[in-house]
C-alpha cells in the first residue's frame, strides 16, 4: 500500500518538473521537424522517381534516427529527472517526515522507483509512437518489431534508472548525475569501438566494447533495440548509420534486467541500513 | 531518575551511542521518559540532541547500544503507527495544498479517506491554518509551514510526539498556540519530547528536562515539582532571637543568618510548613518565605560551561 501512496506522490512530484514538459515541448518540436523532413523526403523521391525499395530503406534509416533521437532524450530525461529524488531528499531533510510513518523503507524507494518509472513509460511511449506515426504518414513506414524495439528503449531507461536510484544512496545529486552520464557515456563509446571492431575485423576491440556493455548495459539494448527495428536489408547490407555489425545478443538483455534487479537490490539495501 | 517499569515508560534507552566516521555524535545515552509527561532534551549545540531523537525514530541506527519505544524496539512498525514527528526543519513538497499533505501523511499512517477528511479540516483549525488550506507550501511563510508540520505530527492522535524546535520560525502568537497544543496532548495522556534551545519554552512547558553534554545524559531534573528533595529556602523575618535561631536546627545543619534574612537548606521542602509554625510560635514576624531555586538558564551555564558548547 505504502509502495503505491509513495508512487502516486512521485508521479505527480516527477510530472510537474519543468524539465519534462520542456522535453516534451522539444520532442514535439522534433516530431514537427522530423515529419517536415519525411515529407519533404517523400516528395523529392516521387518527382526523382526513385526506386520503391531505396525510398523505403532510406525512409526506414530515418525512423531509426528518430527513434536515436528519441532514445537519447529518454536517457537525459532518465538521469536528470530522477538524479536528486533520493539524495536530494536526504539532503533537504524531506524524506524524515516520510521515513518515521509506519511502512519499511524498501516501500519508499520502490514507490519512488515505480513513479518514475510511470512517468518515463509515458514519456517513451508517447515519443517512439509519435515518431511512428508521423513516419507512416508522411512516408508509408514504421519500425520493423516495434513492440519489441519500445520494449528494449524501456528497458534501457529503467537500467539507468536503477543505478541512478543505487548511486543516489551513496553520493551527492552532482556526483551521481556525473558518474551515471559518465557510465553511460562509457557504454556509448564502447558500442562504437566494439561497432568499428567489427567493421575492422579486430576482435580485441569487439571485446572491450563487450566489457563496455557489461559494466553499463544501456547503450547495448539501443543497439539491439536499432537491430529489431531497423528493415532486415538495412541490417543485411549494413547501409545504415544504425546497422548494428555486432549484434548484442539476447543473452546481453537477459545480463541486462539481472544487471537493473541488481542495482535496485542493492539500492533498497543501501537506503534500509542508511542514517538519514 | 527513579528505576521506573518498562511499561510505565515511552521511551527508554541503555548505553546508546553513534559514531560517524570515527566522530562521536552520540557517547552513552541512558534515558527513561515516563508516560504522560512533557520531557525536554536540553544541551548546547552538538550535545547529540538531535542525533538522539533520529536514532529514537529509526532514521539513524545506533552503532551500540538498545532503545526501546513505547515498549517496542526501535523502528518497530506497531510502534511507529503511534509515534508523531515534526522534524527541526519541515519540508515537503511544496506544490501540495496543506489538506493535500496532510491526507498524503494520513495515508501513509494507514488512516481512511473518511476518517481523515475530518481529522485534515479540525487540525487545520487547530493550528491557525483554515483560512489558507487552498494555498500551496510553497506560498507558506516559515512559521506557516512549522504549523502545517505540527498539525502533521498530530495526524494520528499519536502516543508519543517528538517535537525537534517546534518553536523555531514561530512568532509570539505562534508560540503560544504550541505550548497549548503540548499542554492538551498532555492532557490527553500523550508523551511530548521536546528538543529545543528556548530555555524559557522548556521551563513553561516540561514536567521534567534532561540535561545532555557531550552524548551523556548529565542530569536529569523534575521542573516545578511538589516537593523537592533537597531545596534552600529564604526566610524574611523580625523579632527572631539567637535562640529561635539556633532552635531550627533541629530541622536544618545550614542556616546562615544575616539581619532579618535567613537562608536554610532543608533535606525536603515538605519540612517548610513546620518551620514556619515554629517561628510564629516563637513570636517571629515572618514576611516572606521564598524556596530558592536556581533558574533552568543558570543549571544549564553550570552544565555547558561558559563556552556553550561550542
Amino acid at each position: 500500500m505504502g509502495v503505491w501512496i509513495i508512487a502516486g506522490v512521485t508521479f505527480r512530484e516527477a510530472a510537474r518538473k519543468k524539465m519534462l514538459w520542456m522535453a516534451l515541448g522539444a520532442g514535439g518540436a522534433f516530431l514537427i521537424l522530423f515529419g517536415t523532413g519525411l515529407h519533404f523526403q517523400a516528395k523529392d523521391f516521387a518527382a526523382h522517381g526513385m526506386s520503391p525499395i531505396f525510398r523505403r530503406e532510406i525512409s526506414f534509416t530515418m525512423v531509426t534516427m528518430g527513434l536515436y533521437a528519441v532514445d537519447l532524450l529518454a536517457v537525459l530525461m532518465t538521469i536528470l529527472t530522477s538524479v536528486d529524488t533520493l539524495s536530494g531528499e536526504i539532503a533537504s531533510g524531506t524524506i524524515q517526515a516520510i521515513a518515521t510513518k509506519p511502512i519499511p523503507r524498501w516501500q519508499v524507494l520502490m514507490g519512488k522507483w515505480f513513479g518514475f518509472l510511470g512517468m518515463l513509460t509515458a514519456y517513451i511511449a508517447i515519443m517512439v509512437l509519435g515518431v511512428n506515426v508521423v513516419a507512416y504518414a508522411m512516408a508509408g513506414v514504421i519500425a520493423r518489431h516495434l513492440i519489441r524495439g519500445l520494449s528494449l528503449m524501456w528497458m534501457e531507461s529503467i537500467v539507468l534508472l536503477s543505478v541512478t536510484f543505487v548511486l543516489g544512496t551513496y553520493f551527492s545529486a552532482l556526483t551521481n548525475g556525473v558518474l551515471v552520464l559518465g557510465l553511460h557515456g562509457l557504454a556509448f563509446l564502447g558500442g562504437w569501438i566494439e561497432q568499428f571492431g567489427a567493421i575492422s575485423q579486430t576482435p580485441r576491440a569487439v571485446n572491450v566494447g563487450i566489457i563496455a556493455s557489461v559494466l553499463m548495459p544501456s547503450e547495448a539494448l539501443w543497439r539491439r533495440a536499432a537491430f529489431e527495428m531497423q528493415s532486415p536489408l538495412a541490417n543485411a547490407m549494413r547501409v545504415s548509420p544504425f546497422s548494428t555489425l555486432s549484434v548484442p545478443s539476447m543473452s546481453m538483455v537477459v545480463y541486462a534486467g539481472l544487471y537493473m534487479t541488481i542495482a535496485l537490490a542493492l539500492a533498497i539495501r543501501r537506503f534500509s541500513q542508511q542514517d538519514l | 531518575m527513579e528505576m521506573s517499569r518498562s511499561s510505565d515508560l515511552a521511551i527508554r534507552t541503555c548505553g546508546l551511542r553513534k559514531v560517524f566516521n570515527g566522530k562521536v555524535a552520540v557517547r552513552n545515552l541512558t534515558l527513561n521518559v515516563p508516560r504522560g509527561e512533557v520531557f525536554g532534551l536540553l544541551g548546547p549545540n552538538g550535545a547529540g540532541k538531535s542525533t538522539s531523537v533520529k536514532m529514537l525514530l529509526g532514521l539513524v541506527f545506533p552503532t551500540w547500544g538498545e532503545a526501546e519505544v513505547l515498549g517496542c524496539p526501535v523502528g518497530d512498525f506497531q510502534s511507529r503507527s503511534k509515534v508523531g514527528f515534526l522534524p527541526e526543519h519541515f519540508r515537503f513538497y511544496d506544490w501540495l495544498t496543506p489538506i493535500e499533505l496532510l491526507n498524503l501523511h494520513g495515508r501513509l499512517y494507514g488512516m481512511s479517506h473518511t476518517e481523515l477528511r475530518d481529522r485534515a479540516l479540525s487540525l487545520l483549525d487547530l493550528v491557525g491554518l483554515t483560512p489558507h488550506h487552498e494555498k500551496r507550501l510553497r506560498d507558506f511563510s516559515k512559521g506557516m509551514l512549522q504549523r502545517i508540520g505540527l498539525a502533521q505530527a498530530l495526524l494520528n492522535e499519536p502516543d508519543l510526539i517528538f517535537l525537534d524546535e517546534p518553536t523555531s520560525g514561530l512568532d509570539p502568537v505562534g508560540r503560544r498556540l504550541v505550548r497549548d497544543i503540548i499542554k492538551s496532548q498532555r492532557n490527553r495522556g500523550a508523551t511530548v519530547l521536546l528538543n529545543s534551545h528556548l530555555l524559557g519554552e522548556v521551563e513553561i512547558t516540561c514536567d521534567r528536562v534532561a540535561f545532555i553534554k557531550d552524548g551523556e545524559v548529565v542530569e536529569t531534573r523534575k521542573l516545578n515539582p511538589d516537593i523537592e528533595e533537597q531545596s534552600t529556602v529564604s526566610i524574611r523575618a523580625g523579632n527572631m532571637t539567637a535562640e529561635v535561631v539556633g532552635g531550627l536546627s533541629r530541622w536544618t545543619s545550614s542556616v546562615r543568618s544575616q539581619g532579618e534574612c535567613l537562608t536554610l537548606t532543608l533535606s525536603s521542602s515538605a519540612l517548610l510548613p513546620e518551620i514556619v509554625r515554629y517561628l510564629v510560635a516563637q513570636g517571629a514576624d515572618v514576611f516572606e518565605v521564598a524556596p530558592q531555586r536556581p533558574s533552568l538558564e543558570e543549571r544549564f551555564l553550570e552544565i555547558v560551561g561558559s563556552d556553550g558548547g561550542l
